[in-house]
């Protein structure tokens, strides 16, 4: 069932995206499977492996599943400090 | 706050203001610096970009688990977001405890699980006038490699 999810982007990610943010219509029925679309349709460089997901502000495993309206963001390795 | 995201400069002074806790034998603070040199470039300036809502729930948590790991009475962390010169306080930390272990391993398990687990991302500014995402380079020998 197609649902649309809001994503924001950071850093590397919202470089390779050119926007900030975006609402995505998908099937995609989990964060995995989302970031697969996505990495595929802008060319995203950074394999899921190395990456984490947010959902709705909070981490999350890359197998949950994800519902309308939900808030997602992908999360490229971290430096800071 | 014992844990805060801020775009101004900070100033170890005005945190540090403020009646003592009497308790606290031992009061240790960090200073993460910016560095002039990474990895063998020359960096001019720097960027930090924060994902704001998640950075401050993980920094609570990280201040939550020093309290409980190690017997100090307080601490705190402040971590800059925005641009920085070379020079700038890109994060802070003070710890007071009873005795200086404490206060050092606490301040020492506090900078380095901010580092591992704040979503925070820093984008360098090299002399050459190129710039990078900091550990998210996906070609080339530094691709994946964790940094020190």
């Amino acid at each position: 069932m197609k649902k649309t999810v809001c994503v924001r982007y950071f850093a590397i990610l919202r470089d390779q995206r050119g926007l900030g943010e975006e609402h995505v219509p998908t099937g995609a029925s989990t964060a995995s499977e989302l970031y697969e679309e996505l990495r595929l349709l802008h060319g995203f460089t950074i394999p899921a492996d190395r990456l984490r997901v947010a959902i709705n502000d909070e981490f999350e495993s890359w197998d949950s599943k994800i519902k309308d309206g939900d808030a997602l963001v992908f999360i490229p390795p971290v430096a800071g400090g | 706050m014992d844990f805060q995201l801020t775009d101004r400069p900070i100033d170890p002074s005005r945190l540090m203001a403020g009646p003592g806790d009497t308790r606290a034998g031992a009061f240790v603070t960090f200073e993460g610096r910016v560095r002039s040199e990474n990895g063998g470039r020359s960096v001019k300036t720097l960027d930090y970009e924060a994902y704001a809502p998640l950075a401050q729930k993980e920094g609570r948590r990280i201040v939550k688990e020093a309290r409980e790991r190690f017997p100090i009475t307080d601490a705190r962390c402040v971590h800059r977001t925005g641009s920085l010169s070379l020079g700038d306080i890109a994060v802070w930390i003070a710890v007071s405890a009873g005795h200086r272990a404490a206060a050092f391993e606490a301040c020492r398990f506090l900078i380095d699980e901010m580092k591992a687990r704040l979503p925070i991302w820093k984008r360098e500014h090299y002399a050459d006038g190129s710039t990078e995402w900091v550990n998210c380079a996906t070609r080339g020998p530094g691709a994946g490699k964790k940094k020190k």
